[in-house]
């Protein structure tokens, strides 16, 4: 049994299937992609994961318990941290004050948890920040916001949406090297992406879906050059870059 | 989260200590009420403000409170005092179950399912004769006569404790997680925050105070009926003095309250004997104007309008 | 078994007359998204604008509520245009901005009549206000038959304006999607003005179509709101075919409650059915309940 035990997950909205039958395993330790086209249901996935919308059948296991029914706070403090790829920062709150509030998972101490958010903060490189209201933040900067914020609860395995979405080069970087410290803290890493560079760099493996259902599956050089993905998603996608 | 300054609240405790006994009768009136409400604005604030569940039926506890008092020595000839703590008891009993049904509830249709229950309790107190006297009300013997300067003792604690557990609570893990609930729902229970507990943790408290200020309504006024205690005007009334002062501010709702208690009393005063009920449509205009000018209140854009004069630019890089 | 016969029929026809009411909130709801706490309080106004007309020229209800209508839609109009919409976009601590400002309007036009009529219990006398038509034992009061078929009248012709009207369409447009809407053409805060006067002129029939059967005081708003919302939940927010069968359900277990319970408890039975649909219905109230 895997680490992360998604059995034939299914999600619909209405006539829509937006998970159609997910099955997937993550091991411990691994930078796991998830690479598909806009709106073939990654975020919907990660969504039924921590139980934002309840999967309509199928079965989710983490570390041998099953959490398809349990509350998403319940989820979190199981060990799942996550971030969203549409950002929801605590607006007035300053990014310290946000990564505290993930921080009291762990301590009721509010000494503790401000050590802690420190720490963190520090860690994801937003000290200079770490005053300012988090709705007054540049895009990067809440996205980082973010990823802080979950991991001050002290994730096992952490959910990340779209983390490269709207960057520039320069903060793809950036945001690579802080996916791969959150590795090497031995945090697992369940990474949606559309930006491509950002998930062959990184991911050990890489799964890639289209309309709710994998396409295929495979290392990152093995996903490059599949022909279902070049159709589905990285055709268009070069054609344009080109 | 409150800002960490002695300064200003030991002056004003000071004040409110060594000033009253100096006043007339009058006036200690007035600020017996202006206490009465600080305590109730403040308490409204933790869960409206702080914890962003604006309830319009906060009235229901208030008159809780009252009751609590009152229907001791209504049924068993018990001193109301002992309302101090039997009327917080009573609308933290019954805020229990209605926070449970009611915050299943999202934005405007919770603000109105409060309502629905203040009007409930309200007609109950109103056709259960047996257990509330009904519409006769409730007639106590006061303690003091005449005399105010005890009761405006007694009421100045009352303000001071619930300001203190307020200040205490917005320190703590709960002060945190009352405003990240408030901020983004979603955002706070992906980050493994149980929101519904939490609410019920910010209205607990918010029950208790507001049940405290109604039992000394109960000992201070000698009388009540379901229609002076539960009214609209008065959950209408905490939102009014938040709104003014600040919401999700620690000193904001009792500046507002003040600002209101004053400022009705002059109304009362010089419009009253002209056009009778004209101060509430005048608090009426203002709730609105507040509203649609104020929208978060005195302190809570003071902070803009100080580092206007301060000269300092906002710190602001980027924006949305 | 005459006694229930009357019962039920007796809040049948009231329930249209609810329905009426709970329609303008359903409108409101639906295209602005936001709830109307103000709703009874409007509909106590120009319950006050009939009362008027009845005692200075003896313009009975049913004639007055043609007058009393436009009044609350310009009212309406104007509010949603220069106040209400104002405060759509600031950012506030508080959220709910816009309800409690809806609120506070209200409270605005009760302290207006109060301060006009002062507190005092009124009530429109008219010559069949007593008049009852039998049906074997069962009575049946005249006045609220009469309310029910004009009430019944305005919900055919507001079905109609919905569905035929381009005005109908933008509205529904608009409650569906606003940012389709607005790619469409739409003036947002036309429609929403408009469904605003819209709403209010409903509450306004409503109101007028209770004067003959009710007494009237400042303060009647308040139940009369939350009543409008029960029944709005109940029919599905933001469904017109809902809110007329909510409302007869409503005015039916609302009649049940007073006959065989209490009749001071009857505003308390809608609580009670709310309460119930909330905890054993939540499937039927997706919109309302978080996610
Ligand atoms: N709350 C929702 N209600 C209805 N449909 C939704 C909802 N969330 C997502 N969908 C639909 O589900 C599909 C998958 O969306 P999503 O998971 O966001 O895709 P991705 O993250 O891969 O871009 C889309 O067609 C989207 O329109
Ligand atoms: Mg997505």
């Amino acid at each position: 049994m895997a680490y992360l035990d998604i059995n034939h997950v299914v999600r619909k909205f209405g006539g829509l299937v937006a998970v159609n039958d997910i099955t997937v395993g993550l091991e411990q330790g691994e930078i796991f992609g998830l690479i598909g086209p806009n709106g073939s249901g990654k975020t919907t996935l990660f969504n039924t994961i921590n139980n934002y919308y309840p999967a309509n059948s199928g079965e989710i296991i983490f570390k041998g318990i099953p959490i398809t029914r349990m509350s998403t706070h319940e989820i979190c403090r199981l060990g799942i941290g996550r971030t969203f790829q549409v950002v929801k920062p605590l607006k007035r709150m300053t990014v310290l004050e946000n990564v505290m509030a993930g921080a009291f998972l762990r301590t009721n101490s509010a000494t503790k948890a401000r050590d802690k958010a420190l720490e963190i903060v520090d860690f994801c490189e937003l000290m200079q920040r770490k005053d300012m209201p988090a709705k007054s933040l540049p895009i990067a900067d809440k996205k980082r916001m973010e990823i802080a914020r979950s991991l001050a609860g002290d994730p096992e395995l952490i959910l990340l949406d779209e983390t490269a979405a709207g960057l520039n080069l320069k903060e793809i970087d950036a945001a690579m090297v802080i996916v791969k410290k959150i590795r090497d803290k031995g945090i697992t890493c369940f990474v949606v992406e559309h930006v491509m560079k950002f998930l062959m760099g990184i991911s050990d493996r890489v799964m890639c879906i289209n309309f709710g259902a994998e396409i295929a599956r495979g290392t990152p050089k093995e996903m490059s050059r599949h022909p279902e993905v070049i159709k589905a998603y990285l055709g268009e996608e070069y054609v344009k870059g080109k | 989260m409150a800002k960490k300054s002695w300064f200003l609240p030991a002056i004003l405790g000071i004040v409110a200590i060594a000033l009253p006994p100096f006043l007339g009768g009058y006036f200690q009136h007035i600020l017996i009420l202006v206490m009465m409400w600080v305590a109730m604005a403040t308490g409204w604030n933790l869960l409206g403000g702080y914890c962003g569940q604006a309830s319009l039926g906060s009235a229901a506890f208030f008159g809780l409170g009252a009751y609590g008092a009152g229907m001791l020595y209504l049924h068993w000839g018990i001193s109301p005092w002992w309302g101090v703590i039997a009327g917080p008891l009573l609308a933290i009993v019954v805020a229990i179950p209605i926070g449970l049904v009611t915050f299943r509830l999202r934005g405007g249709y919770f603000v109105l399912s409060m309502l629905a229950v203040c009007e409930t309790i309200r007609i109950i107190f109103l056709n259960w004769v047996e257990m509330s006297a009904g519409p006769l009300g409730i007639v106590i013997e006061r303690t003091w006569g005449m005399e105010k300067l005890p009761y405006y003792y007694m009421v100045l604690a009352i303000a001071a404790l619930s300001l203190y557990v307020v200040y205490r609570l917005m320190k703590s893990k709960f002060g945190y997680y009352f405003v990240s609930i408030r901020e983004d729902q979603d955002a706070a229970e992906g980050l493994g925050i149980p929101s519904t507990k939490y609410k019920m943790y910010a209205l607990i408290p918010c029950a208790g105070i507001i049940g405290l200020a109604g039992a000394f309504y109960m000992n201070y006024m000698a009388f009540i009926e379901p229609n002076t205690v539960f009214p609209l005007i008065i959950s209408a009334t905490m939102i009014l003095s938040v709104m003014l002062g600040g919401p999700g501010t620690f000193w904001g709702p009792a500046l507002g309250a003040t600002i209101f208690v004053l400022l009705s009393e002059l109304l009362r005063a010089f419009a009253g004997p002209v056009i009778g009920t004209i101060h509430y449509l005048i608090f009426a205009l203002i709730l609105v104007l507040v509203i649609m000018f104020l929208p978060n209140g005195i302190a809570g854009e003071g902070d803009k309008i100080k580092r206007l004069f301060r000269g300092k630019k906002p710190v602001y890089v980027g924006g949305e | 078994m005459a006694l229930f016969g009357q019962t039920i029929i007796c809040g049948f026809l009231m329930g249209g007359v609810y329905a009426v009411i709970a329609i303008g909130m359903t409108l409101i709801l639906g295209v602005m998204k936001i709830i109307n706490i103000g709703h009874g309080h409007l509909m106590m106004v120009a319950m006050y604008v009939c009362f008027a007309l009845f005692t200075s020229l003896g313009l009975h209800p049913y004639i007055a509520m043609f007058v009393a209508m436009p009044c609350l839609f310009g009212i309406g109009y104007l509010l949603q245009r220069y106040s209400i919409h104002r405060v759509r976009f600031v950012d506030t601590i508080l959220p709910q901005t816009q309800v409690l400002l809806t609120l506070a309007i209200g409270l605005v036009f009760v302290e207006i009549i109060r301060v006009i009529f002062k507190s005092d219990f009124r009530s429109v006398y008219t010559p069949f206000s007593s008049k009852c038509l039998y049906i074997g034992d069962m009575s049946i009061s005249l006045p609220q038959l009469i309310s029910f078929g004009i009430a019944m009248a305005f919900v055919a012709g507001l079905h109609i304006l919905l569905t035929r009207t381009d005005f109908g369409r933008s509205i529904r447009a608009t409650a569906q999607d606003l940012d389709a809407a607005k790619y469409m053409g739409v003036d947002a805060l036309r429609v929403s003005s408009l469904t605003f006067g819209l709403g209010m002129a409903l509450a306004a029939a409503g109101g007028a179509l209770l004067l003959p059967i009710f007494y009237l005081f400042p303060d009647i708003g308040v139940p009369f709101t939350i009543k409008a919302l029960i029944i709005t939940i109940l029919g599905g927010a933001g469904s017109t075919v809902g809110a007329l069968s909510g409302g007869l359900v409503f005015g039916m277990a609302e009649s049940l409650g007073a006959v065989y319970w209490a009749p001071g408890y009857k505003d308390v039975v809608g609580f009670v059915i709310f309460l119930l649909v909330l905890l054993f219905m939540p499937g039927g109230l997706k919109t309302v309940i978080k996610r």
